[in-house]
């Protein structure tokens, strides 16, 4: 038997997880239409980790995310409007649709597209919680593919130096978009991160409750401790790194798609309450796309005083 | 004053002035204070906001952004200015980025300083002038001011007042060099001096002449580490062919300080432009281009460009003056202007 409180986080989690899913299927179906253009990283079959994560923040947490950040985004604010604006480049957009998909910022949420530079610019971040003295901690998302840059490893070395609240997670879905991870990773993670003395675990699980007890006990010692951590979460993603790049094996999507966390989670929550979530989460993104559409596309006349007009 | 010592009063100065200003870079703490000693004393008066960090350009530079979006204001020292290479994709793709890209929910007031320039024998990895490179960065401010301006006062507004990143650039050669300030009477040694604002009230240009009120035979543009060379070609001429140069020394590099140039250029008709990097889409290049548009109905002859050999600054003394662009070189480049 589960008490009030564990069933209201399951169904709240159920919500958030489906949400995305379905937010991100929808970007698909945006694509396909010809209503989005550019590009995305979407978030399926990892949901179960930002969930897990986000759900532990206080207010004046910092979290900073990378190209595949709508999962992160949509669990941290719920904003789907927002972002959904922001992927149609339309005015309402987070950030009035000059930045796009993986370009996302909304108060102490940060997102960039360039593997690695995200991991100092977290570091520089808690550093300052560090030295007002708040409780903040800056929570920073990087995949298995970024560990192939150096600035990783030199803000592992800063990190430990200066002892900065960071709880680094590793999301490792195996691979740096379509090569695998034993391709282009020697070694391990964790004696990566042990190497300069960081706190260091990993845990394999899609399930978000399990992933969730785990980052309780991670993000209560990080505030108290005020010390950086890795964490690495051994996962996988159900759908292609962009759009149509997916090469893998059917058969190993086949294995991952039956431990997908949704399902997971699902087996634990009465049918005609997923019925009912599925419809609530579906009438919201209905909502923002009939939103969404009606809003216009920005113009350049507002940003013009941060324009260097040449000879002006 | 020396050079260097407007540069470290101004820092002691910003962080006094403000508990937000943290110094970080590589030796940067006392005793040694510095490569160039721009930062001494710092460290021991402010111990909590002067971090030694790691040789590690990429993070550090990522890292002080990090600290400038969430409300402090960093000075970055990069201990040679060939080193920038290494900060080239945090200021490309991070620091200039965030502010524009975020729909300006976030500001960045980031200040790396950093040594350029060489005339100094420390060969091709130490001795460049890359700030060129960083031209076409949309949301970057390049400063890089000449012993004619108060470079302590122009690094002060830097981190005080700018709220995106900002390029500092300090003519290492110019490091142990006396100001040149203009006197009472508004000369700076045998040159009348005029400041000009016409491009920005923060970062001025200083126009220097040796004669007052007559129209010059050229105009002659240089920045940073140039001015002293091109006040020598401008004096020398003068001297030799009563050539009247007016020269132009630009505190802002960038955005281009069209305005502080153009009256003088469309006054003469004749312009060189001495740089110390090379001259293929350099900061010459993009200054000639920007004169044309607006006045190439006032030229009389070419916009001439001088600027170093396209190849790596060699070590060696006589192989190093041969690269760099000299005295000489524009005295010739005016002197062809002019047709002596």
């Amino acid at each position: 038997m589960v008490n009030a409180v564990e069933s209201e986080i399951r169904e709240r989690f159920y919500y958030q997880m489906t949400l995305i899913r379905r937010f991100e299927e929808r970007v698909f179906e945006l694509f396909a239409d010809g209503e989005l253009f550019g590009t995305t990283h979407t978030y399926i079959g990892q949901e179960a980790n930002a969930v897990a994560v986000l759900n532990h923040l206080q207010d004046d947490d910092i979290v900073v995310s990378n190209h595949r950040c709508h999962g992160h985004y949509l669990a941290r604010t719920g904003d789907v409007e927002g972002l959904l604006a922001e992927l149609m480049g339309k005015t309402g957009g987070v950030c009035g649709g000059r930045g796009g998909s993986q370009h996302l910022c909304n108060g102490s949420f940060y997102t960039n597209g360039v593997q690695g530079s995200t991991v100092p610019i977290a570091a520089g971040m808690a550093y300052v919680e560090k030295m007002k003295g708040t409780d903040a901690i800056t929570v920073l998302f990087v995949g298995d593919g970024t560990f192939g840059q150096g600035t990783v490893y030199e803000t592992f070395n800063l990190a430990s130096l200066w002892q900065v609240p960071l709880l680094i997670v590793v999301e490792n879905n195996r691979y740096a978009q379509t090569t695998p991870l034993d391709l282009n990773f020697a070694g391990s993670f964790v004696a990566r991160a042990r190497a300069f003395d960081l706190s260091v675990a990993e845990i394999e699980s899609n399930d978000v409750e399990k992933l969730y007890h785990r980052f309780g006990h991670v993000m209560k010692n990080i505030r108290t401790r005020k010390k950086p951590h890795v964490e690495i979460i051994h996962t996988y993603r159900l759908c292609p790194h962009s759009k149509g790049d997916d090469y893998r094996p059917s058969q190993e999507l086949e294995e991952w798609q039956a431990k997908d966390p949704l399902k997971i989670l699902g087996q634990r929550i009465a049918s005609e309450d997923k019925q009912e979530t599925e419809r609530q989460v579906c009438a919201r993104i209905e909502q923002a796309e009939d939103k969404v559409r009606e809003m216009p596309f920005p113009t350049l006349e507002k940003q013009a005083s941060h324009i260097q007009v040449r000879g002006a | 004053m020396r050079y260097v010592e407007s540069l470290n009063q101004a820092l002691h100065q910003v962080m006094a002035a403000d508990d937000r200003v943290f110094v970080l870079g590589e030796d940067i703490l006392d005793p040694y204070g510095g490569a160039f000693k721009v930062t001494k004393g710092l460290s021991s008066i402010y111990p909590d906001r002067v971090l030694a960090t790691p040789i590690s350009e990429p993070s550090i530079t990522g890292f002080a952004t990090g600290m400038a979006m969430r409300g402090l204001l960093p000075i970055l020292e990069i201990m040679f200015g060939d080193f920038i290479t290494l900060c080239t994709d945090q200021i490309i793709n991070s620091a200039t980025k965030f502010s524009w890209m975020y729909n300006e929910q976030v500001k960045v007031p980031l200040v790396i300083r950093t040594p350029m320039g060489g005339r100094r024998g420390y060969g091709p990895t130490h001795s460049q002038t890359l700030e060129t490179l960083f031209l076409s960065v949309p949301g970057l401010t390049i400063i890089a001011p000449s012993h004619f301006h108060d470079p302590g006062n122009l690094l002060r507004k830097a981190v005080l007042s700018e709220r995106g990143p900002v390029l500092f650039v300090e003519n290492k050669l110019l490091y142990p060099k006396r100001l040149s300030q203009p006197d009472q009477s508004g000369r700076i040694g045998d040159f009348f001096a005029e400041k000009l604002f016409g491009h920005n009230k923060d970062y001025p240009s200083i126009s220097l002449s040796l004669v007052k009120g007559e129209r010059a035979d050229v105009t002659l543009v240089a920045y940073g580490g140039m001015a002293p060379l091109a006040a020598e070609a401008a004096f020398n001429v003068f001297m030799q062919h009563e050539i009247v140069v007016k020269i132009i020394v630009p505190s802002l590099v960038k955005p281009f300080p069209l305005k502080d140039v153009l009256p003088s250029a469309q006054e003469s008709g004749r312009v060189v432009i001495a740089e110390e990097a090379v001259r293929t889409a350099g900061w010459g290049a993009e200054m000639a281009s920007q004169i044309c548009e607006s006045a190439f109905d006032n030229l009389s002859k070419p916009i001439e460009r001088v600027g170093a050999m396209e190849v790596p600054i060699p070590s060696s003394r006589p192989l190093e003056k041969t690269v760099l662009p000299q005295v000489s070189d524009i005295e010739k480049a005016i002197y062809r202007q002019v047709g002596v």
